[in-house]
C-alpha cells in the first residue's frame, strides 16, 4: 500500500550549492581536495540521499549546508520560500552526540534554550517532541542508562523540536545494530509520510546503498579522490519498498556498478586513492583481509569471479567496507574490478593456491611493484650501507604529500604489508626501517 | 525500580510529590542543625578576618584547647577561600589560553613550570607585599596566607581545565555550534561539564597539598617581621616552640578531624554527584556512592537548602549575556603568511620580555653576591637531588612490591586505598618533631637522618597508583599467567610492572615534585631550642627565608626551579611519553 504524503508541494528550491570546492588541511598544493565542483538542489518535500563511500566529501557537503563548515570556494544559499519564514536546517549526528549529564528532556531542549525560547514553552514543545518520537516515560533518564535506538531517537527529537525547513542526517543509523536501524528506518518513514514532521525536506549521507534505495526520492551518488557527484538517480518505487522486489534489488545492483566504475576508462590504476606515487594514501586494510578475501573469491560459489553486492552480503561486510579491500587487490594486480564484479587475475589465483612461503614471495613480488612506497622504501635501504633508515624520513615525505592522518594511516600500512612480505623490517621503538630480522 | 533524583522539575509532578511525601522527620532535624551550625560558624569565622592587626598582639595564639575549634575553623575556611581563588584563576586562565593562540604560546609552559616549582620559597615576597596592601589590618595577612595555599592549588586546576578544553568531544562541539549556542551558553552546557570530573580529582589534590602550606603559611617569620593568625598552623608551630607533645598531638588531631570532615561533607557528595559528567555512554558499574549525597537527595529540607544555595548559580548559568548590549566583533581573515609572520613578531615579544626579566634577575642577585655563592647554591641542589633520588628509589622499593600485593587483593585494596588517599592528604610536617626528638636522642647525622622527612608526606603517592595500576590488571592477563605458569621475576618483568608503569610514572612524579617542596621545611627542623640541619638547597632557601636575605632567597627558588624542570623534563617526561606510547593497555 502506497501512502501518499498530504503536504502541499511547492516547485521552489530549499537550497542550493553551486560549484563548491573543499580543501582540507594546508591551503595550496598539499592540502587534500574532498570535494570538486559540487552542485545540489534540495526542493521541498522530499527525500534525498547522498550515497558515497567513506573520503568522497559527502558529510563535508552536509556540513557546509549546516553551516559548519565554509566551503573553500562556491556557494551555499537558500532562497527564501513564499509564505514561509527563512530556512532553517538540523542535523542528526552519526554519533548521536548527546550531552552525558543531561537528562532525555534537557537534551531536546538544548536547541531551544539556545534560541532562547521562554522555559514554560520549551519544556511543552520539548514533551511534543518527546512524545512524536516514542520516547514517553524516558524524560529523566540519562542518555548512558539508554540504548543506541534510544539515544538516537533523542538525536532526532532534539533535531526535530526547533522546527527545521531541512533535516540533515549524517549517517544517522550506521552505529546502531541492523534491527535496532530498521526499526528506526521505518518509524521515520511513518512520520514523514504522515507529514507528522514539521520539516520540509530530508538530506540524509549513508554509505549504505539498501538504506539509500530504502528512503530516498532521489539519490547522488558520490565517487571519491576528489568527492563528486558521479550520478543522480530518481527512486519511483512506491513506499513502503520491498527489498525483495526484483525492481529494488536491480536498483541496488545497478548503483553497485555506478559506485566501481571508474571515472574515465583509461585513467591509471593507481587512481584509485588519492595521491599518486609515493604520495597514494594507503587505506588500512591487513593483509589478512586481503588474503581471505582473495579465497572468498576463489572458493565455490564464485570461482574466480563474484557479484559485489551479492559478496557483501554473504560477508556480512558494508559496501563501504568492502571497497578498499577490492581496490587494493586490484592495485597489487590480484584481482579486477568491473562493472559490479570483482574477478580474481592469475597472480591471485596462483596466491590461493600457494603455501605460506610461496604466498609472502608472491605478495613481496607485487608489493615492490606495484606499491610505489614500499618499493621506494626498500630502495632506499638497499642504498644504504647500513641498511637502516629512521621512518622519520618517509613520515616527512609523505606529510609533504598528504595531512599527517593519512601519511600516518599510509606509513602503518605500508609497515604492515611490508613485516608480512619480509621485504622490510620495523623497529617501533627505534622508529627505523632495516634489511635485518629482528634476533 | 529506578529512581531519578536529578529529574527536570515538573516533568511528572504527581509522581515526585508521592515520592517526595515519604521524607523522615529525623533527617529533616538533623539536615536543619547542620545547616545551621555551618552558617553560623563561617560568618563568624569571617567576621574575623578583617579584625586590626593589633589584634593579633593583644589577643595571640594560644594553646587552649578550647580556642582550638575555633582555629581548625578558620584555617579551613582559609584553605576554602584559596580554593575559591584557584578556580577563579582557572576558568579565566586556563580559558584564555584555550581560546587564544597567542596566549596558550606563554601561559601553558608557566603553568608547567608554575606546578612544578618550589611555592613554599616565595612565601617572604609575598608576606612582604600584602602586608604592604593592608598595612593596619589583618586582611594583608590573611591574603598572604591564602595567597600561599593559592600558589599551591591553582596550577594543576588550571592546566587540567586547559587540557579538557582542548579534547571536547567533536560531535558535541558541532551540536553547540549548529543550535548557535552563545559563548556563555557552550560554556555552561558543554565546556564546563566536561572538565568537571579532571577538575574535582585536581581540586582534591589541590586540597591536600593545600595543608602542607597551611602549616608553613600561618605562623611565619620574614626578617624582623613574625605573624602568627590564628589557626592550627600557629597552634602547632607555637607547640613546637614550647616542646608541649600534648598539643601537638592535639593539633594533629584536630587537622585529622578537619580532613575526614570535608572529604564525607564536601568532597564525597561532590564526587558522588560529579559522578553524571564522566563523558562515558555506559553506566559505569561502581558509582562512588556518599552518605552526604543520599541524605541530601532523599531529604526534603536538605534539598530546599540545596536550592537555595545553589539558586543564584542556576541563574547565572541561564542567564543570557547577550541580551546586554554586545559590541560587534569584527574579525579579520588573515593570510597563513601574516598569521606566521605575526605569531613570529609575538614570539620574539614574549623572549625580549624573557630575557629582561632574567637579565632583571641575574642583576639583582649580581648586586648582591658573588659568582662563588651561585656555584655553591648548585652545589647545594646536587646534594639535594641526590637526597631526592636516593628517597624516591627507596621508597619504590618499598612500595611498589607493596602496592601490587594490595591491588591485586581487592578486598584489601577497596579497603586500604581511600587510607593510602588520607595519608597523602595529611600534612607530613607536623610529624617533624618527632623525627627530631628520635635524632637527638640517638645522636644520629641529620645530614642523612632529616632526609626521610622529605618524602614522609608524598611517599603515599606512589603507594595509591601502584594499588590502582595493579587492581586495574586486566582478569585475562593474571589467567595467562596462572595457565603459563609465569612466576617470579619473567612475571614481574612481562606482566606487573608494564602494567602498573604508567600509574608508578605519575605517582612517582608527584612524589618527587613534593619530595623539592618539602626539603624547605624538612631540612632545617626545629623542636623547642633544639635546631637541626642537614646541608642541601632546602636548608639554603629555609635559612635566607628567616634571615630576610632577599637575594638568596631569589637565588635559592631560581636554582631548585632549575633543578626540579631539568629533572622533569630528562627523567619523568620521557618515561611519562614512553608509557603512554607503549605500555597503555587496550
Amino acid at each position: 500500500m502506497a501512502i501518499v504524503k498530504s503536504l502541499p508541494r511547492t516547485n521552489s528550491p530549499l537550497v542550493e550549492v553551486r560549484n563548491v570546492r573543499h580543501v582540507y588541511g594546508k591551503t595550496g598544493a598539499s592540502g587534500l581536495l574532498v570535494l570538486d565542483n559540487v552542485d545540489l538542489t534540495l526542493q521541498d518535500n522530499e527525500i534525498v540521499g547522498l550515497l558515497g563511500r567513506s573520503g568522497s566529501g559527502k558529510s563535508t557537503l552536509l556540513r557546509s549546508i549546516a553551516g559548519l563548515i565554509t566551503p573553500t570556494e562556491g556557494t551555499v544559499s537558500f532562497p527564501p520560500v513564499p509564505d514561509c519564514g527563512p530556512t532553517t536546517v538540523s542535523m542528526v549526528f552519526q554519533s548521536f552526540a548527546l550531552f552525558p549529564w543531561l537528562t532525555v528532556l534537557e537534551n531536546v531542549e538544548v536547541g531551544l534554550e539556545a534560541k532562547r525560547v521562554p522555559k514554560e514553552e520549551r519544556r511543552k514543545r520539548a514533551l511534543a517532541a518527546i512524545d512524536l518520537i516514542g520516547l514517553d516515560g524516558f524524560e529523566s533518564a540519562y542518555p548512558k542508562e539508554l540504548s543506541g535506538g534510544m539515544r538516537q531517537r533523542v538525536g532526532l527529537a532534539r533535531a526535530l523540536v526547533v522546527d527545521p525547513s531541512i533535516l540533515l542526517m549524517d549517517e544517522p543509523f550506521s552505529a546502531l545494530d541492523v534491527l535496532t536501524a530498521e526499526t528506526l528506518r521505518t518509524d521515520l518513514l511513518d512520520l514523514w509520510y504522515e507529514g507528522r514532521m514539521p520539516i520540509r525536506s530530508i538530506l540524509i549521507v549513508t554509505h549504505n546503498i539498501e538504506e539509500a534505495v530504502l528512503m530516498c526520492d532521489r539519490i547522488l551518488v558520490f565517487s571519491s579522490n576528489p568527492g563528486h557527484v558521479v550520478a543522480e538517480i530518481t527512486v519511483t518505487l512506491p513506499q513502503p519498498r520491498n527489498r525483495q522486489s526484483p525492481a529494488f534489488r536491480a536498483l541496488v545492483e545497478d548503483i553497485y556498478a555506478r559506485m566501481t566504475q571508474r571515472a574515465t576508462p583509461d585513467q591509471p590504476r593507481e587512481g584509485l586513492f588519492p595521491g599518486m606515487g609515493i604520495g597514494m594514501a594507503l587505506p588500512r586494510t591487513s593483509t589478512n583481509t586481503l588474503a581471505g578475501l582473495m579465497e572468498a573469491i576463489s572458493a565455490d560459489p564464485y570461482n574466480g569471479k563474484a557479484d559485489l553486492p551479492e559478496l557483501a552480503s554473504a560477508l556480512h561486510y558494508e559496501a563501504d567496507e568492502l571497497f578498499p579491500i577490492a581496490e587494493v587487490l586490484q592495485l597489487m594486480r590480484f584481482a579486477e574490478l568491473e562493472g559490479g564484479d570483482l574477478k580474481l587475475l592469475p597472480a591471485g589465483k596462483r596466491y590461493v593456491d600457494s603455501d605460506v612461503d610461496q604466498r609472502k614471495t608472491l605478495f613481496a613480488k607485487h608489493l615492490l611493484n606495484y606499491v610505489p612506497l614500499a618499493a621506494h622504501i626498500r630502495r632506499v635501504l638497499d642504498d644504504r650501507p647500513s641498511r637502516k633508515a629512521p621512518a622519520r624520513r618517509f613520515r616527512d615525505e609523505l606529510e609533504d604529500l598528504m595531512s599527517e592522518d593519512y601519511a600516518d594511516k599510509t606509513l602503518k600500512t605500508v609497515i604492515q604489508w611490508g613485516r608480512y612480505a619480509e621485504a622490510f623490517a620495523y623497529d617501533e621503538s627505534a622508529d627505523q626501517f632495516s634489511l635485518e630480522n629482528p634476533e | 525500580m529506578v529512581f531519578f533524583f536529578e529529574d527536570a522539575k515538573g516533568a511528572r509532578p504527581l509522581v515526585r510529590m508521592l515520592r517526595r511525601g515519604g521524607g523522615l522527620p529525623w533527617a529533616d532535624f538533623a539536615a536543619f542543625i547542620l545547616l545551621a551550625g555551618l552558617t553560623v560558624m563561617v560568618i563568624h569565622g569571617t567576621e574575623q578576618m578583617d579584625a586590626p592587626l593589633a589584634q593579633l598582639h593583644t589577643n595571640p595564639v594560644t594553646l587552649d584547647a578550647a580556642r582550638l575549634p575555633e582555629y581548625a575553623l578558620r584555617t579551613t575556611l582559609r584553605m576554602f577561600a584559596a580554593l575559591a581563588a584557584s578556580l577563579v584563576f582557572t576558568f579565566s586562565v586556563a580559558t584564555l589560553a584555550a581560546k587564544s593562540r597567542k596566549a596558550e604560546l606563554i601561559i601553558v609552559p608557566a603553568l608547567d613550570i608554575l606546578q612544578s616549582v618550589p611555592v613554599l620559597g616565595f612565601l617572604s615576597f609575598t608576606v612582604t607585599m600584602f602586608m604592604g596592601w593592608f598595612p593596619f589590618s589583618q586582611l594583608g595577612v590573611e591574603c598572604a596566607a591564602i595567597f600561599a595555599i593559592f600558589t599551591s592549588q591553582a596550577w594543576n586546576m588550571a592546566f587540567s581545565f586547559y587540557q579538557s578544553l582542548r579534547t571536547l568531544p567533536a560531535d558535541l562541539d558541532e551540536v553547540t555550534r549548529q543550535f548557535g549556542f552563545s559563548p556563555w551558553r557552550r560554556f555552561v552546557r558543554l565546556e564546563l561539564p566536561y572538565a568537571i570530573p579532571g577538575l574535582i580529582w585536581n581540586m582534591m589534590m589541590s586540597m591536600s597539598g593545600g595543608w602542607f602550606f597551611v602549616v608553613a603559611s600561618e605562623a611565619i617569620t620574614v626578617g624582623n617581621t613574625t605573624v602568627t593568625l590564628p589557626g592550627i598552623g600557629s597552634w602547632l608551630s607555637l607547640a613546637i616552640a614550647r616542646e608541649d607533645f600534648k598539643s601537638v598531638g592535639l593539633g594533629v588531631l584536630a587537622m585529622g578531624v578537619v580532613i575526614v570532615l570535608y572529604d564525607q561533607l564536601v568532597f564525597r557528595p561532590i564526587v558522588a554527584w560529579a559522578d553524571k559528567f564522566r563523558f562515558e555512554q555506559t553506566a559505569s558499574q561502581a558509582a562512588p556512592k556518599s552518605w552526604v549525597h543520599d541524605l541530601i537527595r532523599r531529604t526534603r529540607f536538605l534539598r530546599t537548602g540545596i536550592d537555595v544555595v545553589l539558586w543564584p548559580l542556576r541563574k547565572l548559568a541561564a542567564l543570557e549575556w547577550s541580551r546586554l548590549p554586545s559590541v560587534p566583533r569584527v574579525r579579520v581573515t588573515l593570510s597563513p603568511k601574516t598569521d606566521r609572520a605575526l605569531d613570529a613578531v609575538w614570539i620574539a615579544v614574549v623572549l625580549v620580555a624573557c630575557a629582561f626579566a632574567l637579565w632583571q634577575l641575574i642583576g639583582f642577585i649580581a648586586r648582591h653576591l658573588t659568582w662563588s655563592d651561585v656555584v655553591t647554591t648548585f652545589g647545594l641542589g646536587m646534594v639535594t637531588l641526590v637526597r631526592v633520588v636516593v628517597l624516591i628509589a627507596l621508597a619504590t622499593l618499598i612500595w611498589v612490591p607493596i602496592g601490587v600485593w594490595i591491588g591485586l587483593r581487592p578486598a584489601w585494596s577497596q579497603r586500604l586505598q581511600p587510607i593510602a588517599q588520607f595519608l597523602a592528604a595529611f600534612p607530613a610536617n607536623v610529624l617533624f618533631p618527632f623525627a627530631v626528638m628520635a635524632i637527638v636522642a640517638f645522636r644520629l647525622d641529620p645530614n642523612i637522618w632529616l632526609s626521610p622527612l622529605m618524602i614522609l608526606g608524598t611517599q603515599w603517592y606512589i603507594l595509591f597508583n601502584v594499588i590502582a595500576g595493579a587492581s586495574a590488571i586486566p582478569g585475562d592477563m593474571k589467567e595467562v599467567a596462572g595457565i603459563f605458569g609465569i612466576r617470579n621475576w619473567q612475571w614481574w618483568r612481562q606482566i606487573v610492572i608494564p602494567a602498573i608503569f604508567p600509574y608508578y610514572v605519575t605517582g612517582a612524579l608527584t612524589a618527587s615534585g613534593g619530595c623539592w617542596n618539602a626539603s624547605i621545611v624538612a631540612e632545617v627542623v626545629t623542636w623547642g631550642n633544639r635546631h637541626l640541619e642537614a646541608a642541601g638547597l632546602g636548608a639554603f632557601i629555609a635559612n635566607a627565608t628567616s634571615a630576610g636575605d632577599y637575594p638568596r632567597v631569589a637565588l635559592g627558588i631560581a636554582v631548585m626551579s632549575l633543578f626540579v624542570i631539568a629533572f622533569n623534563r630528562s627523567v619523568w617526561r620521557p618515561m611519562y611519553a614512553f608509557a603512554e606510547r607503549r605500555l597503555r593497555i587496550n
